[in-house]
């Protein structure tokens, strides 16, 4: 117990606490970002509505307006969907979904990333060079192209019957496939960096195999940039699996993430029911602006060469 | 130079090589060709013959090469959904994509680069902090969003524009454009906007960023010695030395303006290719996709290539080594 007191007051003694405490802007990104979070998380105890539970639902509320506008009531504070569930509770359960996709999809590119990288910097030469040529050619699109395509290409290619269930791991796969070269180039670099020190020729000498140097010796030097990388890639997870859902290629109604319920408010937007998709719009844009603003300032507190 | 060009070409047919084997395995192992021509009642002898008639009994790389020469003029097969040649639905709906794709980069240069200079000129004015926090929404808002709230306010309250559509069009030979018409211009902007909003802030705060980095140089300081005028300055020698990296940039956004048109051709139901690749998705319609997929690798390599030609011209630096 005093080795963690000790360890906390360690921590709020150091520069990056200083720097986060003098930073406000960051401090209200972090609250709203954990906030969000929280209601994520915590979405079946604290939503006012369980949206997927159909005998809960009343059709008569549907196409309610929020509370503070006419026919609104306070049972709905903003408002309900054609089908009449609850708005506020959709958000909460959808930016579960946003975030678990955002969150997995970033692990995954990390974990290609990382993995390729380290090869290609620890063994060079043709591993090298096809890996980096790959993500020359990879490189030269945009992320949501190739997100967009491999998605599309395996909604196609998967059994009828499997589709709806494997939307969530065809998303993810998707996104994270895209996303992998930023964390290879990165990784690539330190890692040739630190195959030429004493300490991986030490490991040599006394006979550790390729793999384990690799893995447990240079992988936790070259991590610490990866992370600030991983932190910004979130937001844009969250943000191509938005555009995916939006466009009918990401999660599907059934499941229904952030960009899923946009998507099905869209179509009522033109007869005015502007809530239905702009409130889970707003908390999306809120997510994405949250994670930026750590992200950003991570970076350039992590960054020695912009101090 | 030249080996530079060298190394660049190579890139090009490597990119394109990788782009037009993934096209190729679309168009062939996930579609069927027999089935799609004769129909899933054939006979085995029949769709023996045709196999053997459309080269299916050949290796796969003669088929690899096949399939390239005939994309090389453009023939990629038939549409599954409609029975139209892949080419021909691709021609009608290119022109909508150009225009759209134009527009919004001609509305980010023409509005962000004076954003830009005007922000790094007077930093801590009033409009240069709204500007720069409009900027950074611009980055963070999706662009379906930024439509959405565009269509609620002109089509739904104001009524002023129209939500969907290119409006009335002129055909000039095989292109049709919605440039010459009223109702056709006041389709264009809403969709513009939407696509450059992103573009906007992005050229803003790159032009702003390189220019105050200009403004540090010491070539400045010399032309401020020489006793020019602010003017001159400004415009004439900060500003030309920090449009480069604005070059680049301006360049690959070209490609991601068209990876993002399918968004916007979504929510605007705009006739271009990102509705048509849209459904050809959603009908498992594999020639368009071949087809689509061969486009998109040839234009962002061609993008490229001009971007890097461009450098050569304007940085004589680059021609030194």
């Amino acid at each position: 117990m005093t080795r963690l007191t000790g360890l906390l007051k360690d921590w709020a003694a150091s520069d990056f606490a200083w720097r986060f405490r003098t930073s406000p802007p960051v401090i209200f990104a972090t609250v709203v970002f954990l906030a969000l979070v929280f209601c994520a998380a915590a979405a079946n105890w604290i939503a006012p509505h369980n949206p997927f539970d159909p005998a809960t639902l009343d059709i008569m509320d549907s196409r309610l307006p929020p509370v503070w506008s006419d026919g609104g009531t306070a049972k709905y504070l903003l408002g309900t969907d054609e089908q009449g569930r609850d708005i506020l509770s959709s958000i909460f359960y959808g930016m579960r979904i946003s975030l678990l996709v955002g969150l997995a999809a970033v692990l995954f590119s990390v974990t290609i990333g990382v993995l390729l990288g380290l090869a290609a910097g620890y063994f060079g030469g043709w591993v090298d060079a096809v890996i980096m040529r790959l993500g020359d050619i990879q490189l030269s699109f945009p992320t949501i192209m190739i997100a967009f395509f491999i998605d599309g290409v395996a909604k196609i290619v998967m059994p009828v019957a499997m589709r709806e269930e494997m939307r969530f791991y065809v998303v993810i796969l998707a996104i994270g496939v895209a996303d992998w070269v930023q964390f290879a180039r990165t990784v690539r670099a330190s890692t040739m960096v630190e195959r030429r020190k004493d300490y991986v020729a030490a490991a040599r000498i006394s006979k550790v195999g390729g793999a384990r140097i690799v893995l447990t010796h240079i992988l936790p030097n070259t991590i610490g940039p990866v992370l600030v990388l991983a932190t910004l890639g979130l937001g844009v997870a969250i943000l191509t699996e938005a555009i995916l859902s939006f466009l009918g290629l990401g999660m599907p109604p059934a499941q229904p993430s952030l960009g899923t319920l946009i998507r099905a408010g869209n179509d009522l937007l033109l007869s005015g029911e502007w809530w239905i998709s702009l409130f889970p719009g707003a908390a999306l844009v809120l997510l994405v602006l949250s994670v930026n603003m750590v992200g950003d300032w991570l970076r350039d507190v992590l960054n020695p060469r912009l101090r | 130079m030249i080996s530079l060009l060298a190394t660049r070409l190579t890139s090009v047919v490597l990119v394109m090589l990788v782009v037009s084997g993934l096209s190729f395995c679309v168009f062939n192992f996930l579609g069927d060709p027999v089935n799609n021509i004769l129909g899933v009642n054939a006979t085995l002898e029949q769709r023996e013959e045709l196999r053997v008639a459309l080269g299916l009994d050949q290796p796969t790389i003669v088929q690899f090469w096949r399939f390239v020469e005939r994309a090389a003029v453009g023939d990629f097969g038939v549409s599954y959904r409609n029975r139209q040649p892949v080419i021909d639905l691709m021609l009608v709906r290119l022109p909508a994509t150009l225009e759209l794709v134009l527009a919004a980069t001609l509305t980010a240069l023409l509005v962000g680069i004076p954003m830009g200079i005007y922000t790094a000129l007077r930093p801590r004015g009033l409009l240069s902090r709204v500007v720069q926090l409009v900027s950074l929404l611009g980055i963070s808002m999706p662009q379906f969003l930024i439509g959405m709230l565009l269509i609620l306010v002109f089509s739904v309250e104001l009524r002023w524009l129209s939500a969907f559509g290119r409006g009335e069009t002129v055909q000039i030979g095989w292109w049709t454009t919605g440039l010459l018409t009223t109702s056709g211009l006041k389709a264009l902007i809403m969709p513009t906007i939407t696509l450059a909003v992103f573009q906007i802030s992005m050229i803003m705060r790159l032009v702003r960023g390189e220019m105050l980095e200009v403004f540090r140089a010491d070539f400045i300081k010399f032309t401020r010695a020489r006793g020019l005028s602010d003017r001159a300055v400004y415009l004439t020698h900060a500003l030309r030395n920090s449009l480069l990296p604005v070059i680049t940039v301006v360049g690959l956004q070209v490609g991601s303006l068209i990876a993002f048109a399918i968004v916007v051709e979504a929510v605007f139901q705009w006739p271009g290719m990102g509705l048509l690749i849209l459904q050809a998705i959603e009908f498992a319609d594999f020639p368009v996709m071949a087809a689509y997929l061969a486009f998109v690798g040839f234009s962002f390599v061609t993008i490229n290539l001009i971007v890097d030609m461009t450098y050569l011209l304007v940085d004589p630096r680059m021609r030194v080594k």
